[in-house]
């Protein structure tokens, strides 16, 4: 378990030196690494349309932190670091869940459990003794060092996400967008609430491994967020969504093979970047003070015409 | 006499809890199939309880309540509701017709792959029936309160419902929009057969439309015409404030002290 850690790092330590030796075997890494980071990326961006629908940003946030105490937590009791990821952040997901709306606008207590996972994660990083590679892979990503056989884990709980997001797509957009019609109507709300915690949780453990704890913003929130400015339709905001998230990934992923710097800071440029774009560029729905601006000038020159 | 008869609703003896506190009990009372009912009484008088009872989405504390001659179950698609609206935000990135159209299927497991195009031609029907063709693909938070509580309306309506229940639909509107969704559903009602229940606190825009007015106050619920209710004694009683029902030259009812009772009351 341990080597693919360490050379989690490897890019920024020993990228020029040894180049020609591990060429081929990098070319392996690259492969796995475009393999896992696209079946998360896809989970990703499909599962952080409703997330930022459903305002829960910041708690997808909180959940990955908590991640990291499962992480360290599981490497320290001897077991691989995504078993205790997707204990940690599954229990965590079906208890805010089971809280439902009552989540929304909960910051403090939310930022409270992720600074305390924070802390724990450090106090089991320290016990383990192993080194702060550990930590920082988990924090920061891993995805070159990860193995054939993670690549298998990460298809098979990317593709069980997938699948589930689309066997609960309409109950769960008629509960994000109308929640009481949607209880009414017959639709398990409370359920579909716990749900959906549950299949973030193991959506944002599977992209721990490519951006990170701290970086899961990038995937999860960014191609969402910039989705949503360009259409005003689910299904396509959803697919957008999706298709932005690999987008990201397969950028990041490309340059920083040429580029010796690591690859979460590469991802998160690109989302942080291409946000920034999409808020310059977006259409005539999200600018009412643009449009405002010209209805007044319109009023204002009907006035002053005879 | 045109309309059926037969009962959409009987109550016998219903008691509804809010919590653990009982709000109203003994109510027995019949609403028939067709008829349009407005639901009046002070805030907290248990209103929208009473529809939670009718949508199955609470049980009654005691009695016997029958909708559309069954027990209330949840998810009866039967039944089109339009629950008391809180803002929509202002930046949702959905249409008002995907709004729409989750009356439809909303409640559907999976994907909808065998009957899109029906069913969208059932969305634009429930939009062309509420005359929301204009702006049914404009973002639904960017819309005015009359032009959502039309569209929402159109989402209850595209289930093909026989019973609307509606809470405050009115509520928030200027005064001209106010009569002009009143009227919309009572003609959609008639052109349907439904029979609805639509609460409300100002009963002035409903006075030419309603058939009954069901008051809910004081532990209990009454019903009758609205020319026996609404007189200044009952109103006065049953919301313990001075009400003055005014009558014009033409014959028209005017309800006074009611808007101003309400408005405090929501403040």
């Amino acid at each position: 378990m341990m080597p693919e850690l360490y050379l989690a790092v490897a890019p920024y330590f020993g990228w020029d030196v040894v180049r020609d030796v591990q060429e081929l075997l990098r070319y392996a890494f690259m492969q796995h690494a475009y393999e896992a980071g696209t079946i998360v990326a896809l989970s990703a961006g499909i599962i952080g349309y409703f997330v930022v629908l459903r305002g829960l940003s910041f708690a997808a946030h909180a959940l990955s932190h908590i991640g990291f105490a499962g992480a360290t937590g599981a490497v320290l009791a001897g077991a691989t670091p995504i078993a205790g990821l997707l204990v940690f952040t599954m229990s965590a997901g079906a208890v805010m869940g089971a809280l439902g709306q009552r989540l929304r606008g909960r910051d403090v207590t939310i930022g409270l459990v992720m600074a305390w996972s924070l802390g724990l994660g450090l106090l089991f990083t320290y016990l383990y003794k192993g080194s702060a590679q550990l930590a920082i892979g988990i924090l920061f990503g891993q995805i070159f060092g990860i193995t054939s056989q993670e690549v298998a884990v990460t298809f098979v709980a990317g593709f069980l996400t997938v699948l589930a997001l689309v066997a609960v797509y309409r109950p769960l957009l008629f509960s994000t967008l109308d929640e009481e019609v949607a209880e009414a109507k017959g639709v398990p709300v409370r359920g579909l609430s716990i749900a959906f915690m549950v299949i973030l949780a193991v959506a944002v453990s599977e992209a721990v491994q490519v951006v990170g704890v701290l970086l899961i913003f990038a995937l999860i929130v960014a191609p969402a967020a910039i989705a949503e400015r360009f259409t005003t339709r689910p299904s396509r905001g959803l697919l957008l969504s999706a298709a932005l998230a690999v987008l990201f990934t397969w950028a990041g992923l490309t340059v920083a093979y040429y580029v010796p710097y690591p690859v979460g800071f590469f991802i998160t440029t690109i989302a942080f970047g291409s946000y920034v774009l999409a808020r310059l560029a977006a259409p005539a729905l999200t600018r009412p003070r643009k449009r405002g601006r010209e209805l007044l000038a319109r009023e204002e020159q009907l006035r002053h015409s005879p | 006499m045109a309309r059926s008869v037969s009962p959409a609703i009987v109550a016998e003896g219903v008691a509804a809890a809010y919590g653990d506190r009982l709000i109203w009990r003994n109510a027995s009372f019949t609403v028939n199939t067709g008829e349009f009912v407005a639901v009046l009484g002070p805030n907290g008088s248990g209103k929208s309880t009473l529809l939670r009872l009718l949508l199955g989405l609470q049980p009654p504390a005691a009695g016997s309540l029958q909708v559309l001659g069954k027990r209330p179950l949840r998810g009866n698609p039967q039944i089109g509701y339009v629950p008391q609206r809180r803002n929509i935000d202002r930046d949702l990135p959905v249409r008002g017709r995907d709004f729409v159209h989750l009356g439809i299927d909303g409640n559907r497991w999976g994907l909808a792959l065998g009957n899109a195009a029906s069913n969208h031609q059932r969305v634009d029907q429930a939009i062309t029936s509420v005359e929301a063709q204009a702006y049914a693909d404009r973002p639904i938070g960017r819309l005015s309160g009359g032009e959502q509580q039309r569209l929402l309306l159109a989402q209850a309506l595209a289930g093909r419902p026989q019973m609307l229940l509606l809470d405050e639909p009115l509520a928030s509107l200027d005064l001209r929009n106010q009569i002009i969704i009143a009227e919309l559903v009572a003609e959609l009602a008639r052109a349907n057969g439904l029979t609805v229940l639509l609460i409300a606190h100002d009963i002035n825009p409903l006075l030419p439309i309603v058939d009954r007015v069901l008051y809910v106050a004081h532990g209990g619920l009454a019903i009758g015409k609205p020319a026996e209710v609404i007189t200044t004694e009952q109103l006065s009683r049953l919301y313990d404030a001075p009400i003055e029902v005014l009558h014009d030259s033409h014959g028209h009812m005017f309800v006074v002290g009611l808007e101003a009772e309400s408005a405090h009351h929501d403040a």
